[in-house]
């Protein structure tokens, strides 16, 4: 079996060869294959949007993914819900002494196919090796450049109260796909992770409707810390409805099992858009017409009331406070 | 403290049994409970099955209020 | 449709047990729900604003978590950063903080520390990891006490030499004596463990309610569960007649899980134990029996650590007996937050600050 080992991180001959037999072979782009320290991008827009991410996501392969396929569509993300469309993209690779070339060309041959659909090219890149035990296998850093067209802009000065808040689909399924594959916690599902580049449903939104404030992917601490994020910048309330949300029952019965709340647990192809109330249906429509849109509903709405809280409204109708976790949410006996 | 959540054992392997949760499957030790069969509901915590659910005294508190309607 | 979850969440059913309740609720009436999974349930789902303002639903010292002493902590960080050793231990006790360092630290530091969800994994690492010597952290009540009873057990048989469990066990009979018969109690009825319960049977009760007269009801997790054991509470106390009453029949009886409790007694018996906040409560503990040694933590490893102290101005104490609320506290949300808890409340995600902090109040 094939391995990195640090020769393919020295820049000599057999660094030039794996970035040619891996690396370009499959990311194939005519501003990559000039193959320049820089990538000269022409970009014709006043603004653009520039984003960075790195991912060290274990297991690397995961039911629905892989480590490559969340930096191809977490980078998407990142700049689709600041309402740019996506075109270009780096990545560097940070690889571990040992790791087997074979998955690392199965983790490039993922990223270049979510590229293709996700519409942007990978034009320029890094790679380096380390040492065995100094990395876990494979770290991988994007960043990414996407353009505006015409239109307004969107932002969390946006927000007023009465605005509505939707979740393009159900909550916490990647992050459960990731946990039953954790050693330790081992279990069988048909969850799969809901990685996936956002850019094309979002851009028919914010062409669609008119009203779009602002939106944000709730990857990381989950639906939760993203609208406490909100409240927190805005200085603005929020109010959801338990009833609202959406979540897999397998999803819940996951969370049941290792005492877990749905709430908190990173997804990895939802946007949470905030939008003024007289089109947000007319934006559940044209998200509910697109695959990953299906789940898509109202969860609530910004208030003026209990500013800088998230408030759930229980399906007994009581209201009690989200907060904002401390770290990364815990499976619990107590 | 405590946090336990009733599965149904699908199948028996020896000692430990494959519980079924909304479509989870896990699978957890018998070494607390006796006799346990296919198709019973079992409380699980920590790994291991604690206490068998009883189907006939689950409805007391469901149809706790019937009466009074 | 989860069965034996979904039922008892039912909207239906628990708005209008919550109707009955406010309708028979005429007294003043506090119950001390006395466990952390019936505080974050609670919370969670509101409960607290679904009983009427006569009823006020104060919570206890059920939580494993928050009870173990600082220096039962400082003794798991001195075991962390031994050479060749594993710590294995739920998730819940990664934060809680001892004197210097907490086991998240330890970990940043560079100890082996690993989240597992059953002691029966740590048995297995144990087995995978033949070199080094893997101790399981074993907190928890009477639930749990004897999954950890059945890992050492299990040890035993598969001749396991290079794991042992650190017991910091607890029982629940003493902590409830405790607490209703403190002085300062003003702890009308208790709202029991379902679980613990279900190993023990309500058996342990009986003194309780004699001796104190304080009513016991035994209930589940799930929303009507408790509020259905609210209901039966609230109506003993209008007649002022204390009783035992078991509503969680599903999963409880009177004599319990004998096979659990044989498993318990073969490997734990009862110690002096030092609850964080508490201080030392009689035969509260249990510690592994002389047979099994060779997988007791504290006779395979030699470690003393200095005794701990309290932060100054910390009424964990009085929070846990139920005689003050998280808001008589001065710490509370200020210097003592999640980020940075302070005492036993606020450590565990599920201790009676840490409820108030996260669901609000």
């Amino acid at each position: 079996m094939s391995i990195i080992t640090l020769e393919h991180g020295s820049g000599g001959k057999i660094s030039h060869k794996l970035v040619q037999d891996i690396f370009f072979k499959h990311f194939k782009n005519d501003i990559l294959d000039r193959a320049d320290d820089s990538a000269v991008l022409d970009i014709s827009s006043e603004k653009i949007a520039f984003t960075t991410d790195t991912f060290v996501v274990k297991p690397i392969f995961f039911p629905g993914g892989d480590i490559g396929k969340i930096a191809v569509c977490g980078t998407v993300n990142d700049l689709a819900v600041a309402g740019a469309r996506p075109k270009y993209m780096s990545c560097g690779f940070i690889l571990e002494e040992g790791f087997p070339e074979k998955d690392l060309e199965k983790i490039v041959i993922s990223m270049s196919e979510w590229a293709k659909k996700a519409g942007v090219s990978i034009v320029t890149g890094d790679t380096k090796v380390v040492a065995r035990g100094e990395a876990d296998k494979i770290f991988i850093n994007t960043s990414g450049v996407g353009v505006f067209g015409s239109g307004d802009r969107i932002g969390i000065d946006q927000i007023e109260p009465g605005d509505k808040i939707i979740i393009t689909g159900t909550v916490g399924d990647h992050g459960v796909a990731v946990l039953g594959e954790r050693k330790g916690l081992e279990f069988e599902s048909e969850i799969y992770s809901d990685c996936a580049p956002l850019n094309d449903m979002l851009d028919q939104v914010m062409c669609g409707a008119n009203g779009v404030k602002f939106m944000r992917d709730p990857t990381r601490g989950g639906l939760a810390t993203t609208l406490n994020e909100i409240t927190d910048s805005s200085n603005l309330g929020i109010i959801i409805e338990e009833k609202n949300v959406p979540i897999k029952e397998a999803v819940k019965g996951a969370c049941e099992l290792l005492g877990l709340d749905p709430l908190y647990i990173a997804n990895e192809g939802k946007a949470v858009l905030i939008t003024a109330p007289e089109c947000a249906d007319k934006v559940i429509d044209i998200l509910k017409k697109n695959e990953y849109g299906k789940d898509a509903c109202i969860i609530g709405e910004v208030t003026e009331e209990n500013p800088r809280k998230v408030c759930l409204k229980t399906r007994y109708g009581v209201t009690r406070i989200v907060g904002m976790l401390t770290g990364e949410q815990l499976p619990r006996i107590c | 403290m405590c946090w336990s959540v009733p599965g149904k054992i699908t199948e028996i392997k020896g000692k430990i049994a494959t519980i079924e949760l909304s479509g989870i499957k896990k699978d957890v030790a018998l070494d607390l409970i006796s006799e346990p069969e296919v198709g019973e509901y079992v409380l699980v915590h920590a790994g291991y099955a604690l206490q068998k659910v009883s189907e006939e005294k689950a409805k007391f508190t469901i149809d706790f209020f019937k009466g009074n309607k | 449709m989860s069965r034996y979850i979904d039922e008892y969440r039912d909207t239906d059913l628990c708005l209008k047990i919550s109707e009955e309740i406010k309708k028979i609720s005429h007294k003043p009436f506090n119950i001390m729900e006395v466990c952390g999974g019936h505080t974050m349930s609670i919370r969670k789902n509101g409960i607290q604003k679904l009983v009427g303002d006569n009823i006020k639903l104060i919570s206890g010292p059920g939580c494993p978590v928050c009870v173990a002493s600082i220096g039962d902590i400082d003794k798991i960080i001195a075991l962390s950063e031994l050479n060749n050793c594993i710590i294995c231990t739920f998730g819940d006790m990664m934060r809680v903080p001892g004197t210097n360092s907490s086991l998240i630290k330890a970990k940043a530091s560079g100890s082996d520390v690993r989240i597992v969800y059953s002691a029966q994994d740590a048995v297995k690492l144990a087995k995978e990891e033949p070199a080094k010597k893997v101790v399981f952290i074993g907190i928890g009540f009477e639930t749990t006490a004897p999954t950890i009873a059945a890992a050492i057990r299990q040890a035993t048989e598969e001749r396991i030499n290079n794991f042992s469990v650190l017991s910091l066990a607890r029982t629940m009979p003493q902590a409830l004596k405790a607490v209703t018969d403190a002085k300062d109690s003003r702890i009308d009825a208790l709202l029991c463990p379902g679980h613990v319960t279900a190993i023990t049977g309500t058996g342990m009760y009986d003194p309780v309610v004699k001796k104190s007269g304080v009513s016991c009801c035994v209930s589940g997790f799930e929303p009507a569960d408790l509020l259905r054991a609210i209901y039966l509470l609230t109506e003993k106390h209008e007649m002022d007649q204390p009783a035992l009453i078991n509503a969680y029949e599903r999963v409880v009886n009177e004599e319990g899980n004998v096979k659990a409790k044989d498993v318990m007694d073969d490997v734990f018996r009862a110690a002096d134990a030092e609850w964080r906040g508490l201080g030392i409560i009689p035969d509260s503990g249990l510690k592994i029996k002389e047979k099994y040694a060779e997988y007791d933590a504290d006779k395979v490893f030699d470690i003393t650590v200095p005794p701990a102290e309290s932060f100054s101005g910390c009424i964990c104490g009085d929070i846990l007996r139920g005689a003050k609320d998280p808001a008589d506290c001065g710490l509370f949300g200020r210097e003592c937050t999640p980020e940075a808890p302070k005492g036993a409340c606020m450590v565990s995600s599920e201790g009676t600050c840490a409820a108030w902090y996260q669901y609000g109040e």
